[in-house]
């Protein structure tokens, strides 16, 4: 019966520490600035570039002429005539194919050789020679259309000696392959945005980081824990409030995030790669919904730090390092593919980054999915704040330096 | 009142607090001396229940302050050696931050908070924020908020430390006028005169342990010393750590 007036006045006490921490931070510009404004900006931002030159470079290497320096054009004038049909500019010889890669003033070169014509005639198989650099990213495109272009040509030319020896050319084709990609937009589109919710995450990280380490190892810094411990309230209720507020802004941020990958999202122009982005409002509402749990994780992991460290300064490297973490799920997705089975929705991180993706992919959230999520990290969340609530409680932490 | 019983801590191997026990009678000031590193401010946090003593008791107003820390931090009004104020509030809103985790609102909290902005004559610098406080008014803001919810006792760790003269004046005034409305007033201190000046109990502690107890009178008669000074001097063994 005792319990609960106290109750009550643990959570009003909670309350007033929630308040006051809220309103504090709020007159910080730096904390304002960095969890309401940089914070949430950044990601969308970052990925609205990434995406717009990854989009036009596609876009530009696919349809635009394929400039290609040639040496000895003129021993093969037939090749040049096909290839310049398909696309294929020639450009002016350099005096040395390798000396011009390796000084980045071509992406390929082709060489034709002297002896070329001769062995055309005799029906010997005639050689070119493609120079280029595979470690550099930027040769990758035209060296593969140029050698497609060169298969073509190939094949046009051996079907018509077939042909002339009476001889059908589909006898060289005794097996085909045809491609039956089921890819849909959507699926194509995840691949392309397996980096989001990355994003997410990074975004609940930093809107939580000054707050959480402003409550506890700065408000011990300054000389104030002391005198705020003296009051008749448990310790365990100041972190609740101010774990609370440490997830407000949190929260508070994701929301905005998710606000402006919608807003960015709209103006990607995505339907020029045949894949379909839909950030709307309910994408929004799962990922706001698969978030909030983790929200609260993380935050009792910050305050959990923060709180043993000595110094305002040590507890930004110690949360510097925590920040490493939700990489994880994401690097072990792009090295190791898993197939998703339920319990990975359980795991923290992993669950978010697994639910995020399906949305993306445009597939339903599986009931069962969602809730394993959503219990899991829940699960980690409580015992974090417990764990926190322990370890505040500890006589070291109150002290002063 | 405070009654304290043998109360020992130790950190590690070395015994910070090493069975002191004492009593800090209402209407009384009772002043606390020892040099630098004594244990005083060890002895203190124990009191006001920052942390918890190896054993020993402590009594406040009757309550078991290391069974029922909640209940004794409600009789207890404490000025610690950290007394950093929030920057970014008000004097204002410091003290009713206090005063709301006293469980006070309403009517109640403005008039409190009015009360003690009066009594620590903090008018012009009570809706300003904290930063670029002196030390003087950061002390009133701290002061003010531990005493806003009419705590019967009251601690304080070398309350005199960083305060210019007109402060420490004013200090002193109003220690004796908490004294005079019944109030039980324990202080920390190495300085002699500021001992001397204001107490009417004087517990001499060093290494731990309490080495005396009394008034001054009390003090000077048992060492033969003409005054308070050579008096702790002859106590303690030395005048190391003590400032006059």
């Amino acid at each position: 019966m005792s319990l609960r007036p106290s109750f009550a006045r643990s959570l009003r006490a909670a309350w007033t520490v929630y308040l006051k921490e809220v309103r504090e931070n709020l007159r910080d510009k730096r904390t304002v600035l960095n969890a309401l404004i940089t914070g949430p900006l950044l990601g969308p931002l970052l990925f609205g570039l990434i995406f717009s030159f990854t989009l036009q470079r596609q876009l530009a290497d696919a349809e635009k002429p394929l400039p290609v320096p040639v040496i000895g054009a003129a021993y093969a004038p037939d090749l040049i005539h096909a290839l310049e049909a398909q696309g294929m500019v020639l450009k002016p010889a350099p005096n040395n194919a390798a000396a011009a890669i390796r000084a980045h003033r071509a992406e390929v070169v082709l060489v034709i050789p002297r002896d070329y014509d001769k062995a055309w005639r005799a029906g010997q198989p005639a050689g070119v020679e493609l120079y280029y650099d595979s470690a550099r990213q930027d040769s990758r495109t035209p060296v593969t259309r140029l050698k497609k272009m060169l298969q073509g040509y190939a094949g046009i030319s051996a079907a018509q000696r077939l042909l002339v020896r009476g001889i059908s050319p589909l006898l060289l084709r005794p097996v085909v392959a045809e491609d039956r990609d089921l890819a849909t937009p959507q699926s194509r589109s995840a691949l392309m945005f397996s980096i989001l919710p990355y994003f997410f995450v990074l975004t609940v990280f930093l809107g939580g980081m000054y707050l959480a380490i402003d409550t506890t190892a700065g408000e011990r810094e300054r000389q104030s824990l002391e005198p705020l411990l003296v009051n008749p309230v448990s310790r365990g209720t100041i972190l609740s409030g101010k774990l609370a507020a440490t997830v407000s802004f949190a929260l508070i941020s994701l929301t905005l995030s998710i606000i402006a990958f919608g807003v960015v999202g709209r103006f990607l122009p995505v339907e020029k790669l045949d894949v379909v982005l839909d950030l709307g409002p309910r994408f929004a509402a799962f990922v706001l919904l698969l978030m909030l749990p983790l929200t609260v994780l993380l935050g009792a992991l910050q305050t959990l730090v923060a709180a043993f460290a000595k110094s305002y300064r040590e507890a930004q490297t110690y949360l510097s390092i925590l920040m490493l973490l939700p990489v994880i799920p994401s690097l072990l997705l792009a090295v190791v593919p898993l197939r998703a089975q339920l319990w990975m929705y359980a795991v923290p991180l992993l669950g978010q980054q697994l639910g995020i993706m399906d949305l993306v992919r445009g597939e339903a959230l599986g009931a069962r999915e969602l809730a394993a999520c959503l219990i899991g990290t829940s699960l980690a969340a409580l015992l974090a704040w417990l764990l926190a609530r322990w370890l505040y409680a500890s006589e070291r932490l109150a002290v002063s330096a | 009142m405070i009654e304290v019983q043998d109360l020992r801590k130790a950190f590690g191997k070395v015994q910070a607090v090493d069975g002191v026990s004492f009593m800090a009678r209402d209407g009384e000031i009772t002043g606390l001396l020892g040099p630098n590193g004594a244990g005083k401010t060890t002895t203190l946090r124990m009191l006001y229940t920052l942390m918890r003593p190896d054993s020993g008791s402590i009594r406040v107003d009757g309550i078991d302050a290391i069974h029922d820390a909640l209940a004794a931090r409600q009789h207890l009004g404490v000025l610690p050696d950290a007394r950093g104020v929030y920057k970014r509030l008000s004097a204002r809103e410091n003290i009713g931050y206090f005063a709301r985790l006293h469980g006070l609102s309403g009517a109640a909290l403005r008039t409190r908070v009015d009360a003690m902005i009066a009594l620590l004559e903090m008018q012009d610098i009570a809706e300003r924020r904290s930063e670029g406080f002196s030390q003087g008014q950061r002390v009133k803001v701290a002061l003010a908020r531990a005493l806003v919810h009419e705590p019967h006792n009251l601690i304080l760790d070398e309350p005199g430390n960083g305060l210019d003269v007109m402060a420490t004046r004013a200090l002193r005034e109003f220690l004796r006028r908490l004294r005079g409305e019944g109030r039980c007033v324990l202080f920390s201190s190495h300085i002699m005169q500021e001992i001397a000046a204001l107490c009417d109990r004087i517990i001499v502690i060093a290494r731990g342990r309490v080495i005396a107890m009394g008034s001054s009178d009390e003090l000077r008669a048992r060492t033969g010393a003409n005054n308070l000074e050579d008096a702790f001097v002859s106590l303690i063994g030395s005048g190391e750590g003590l400032a006059a």
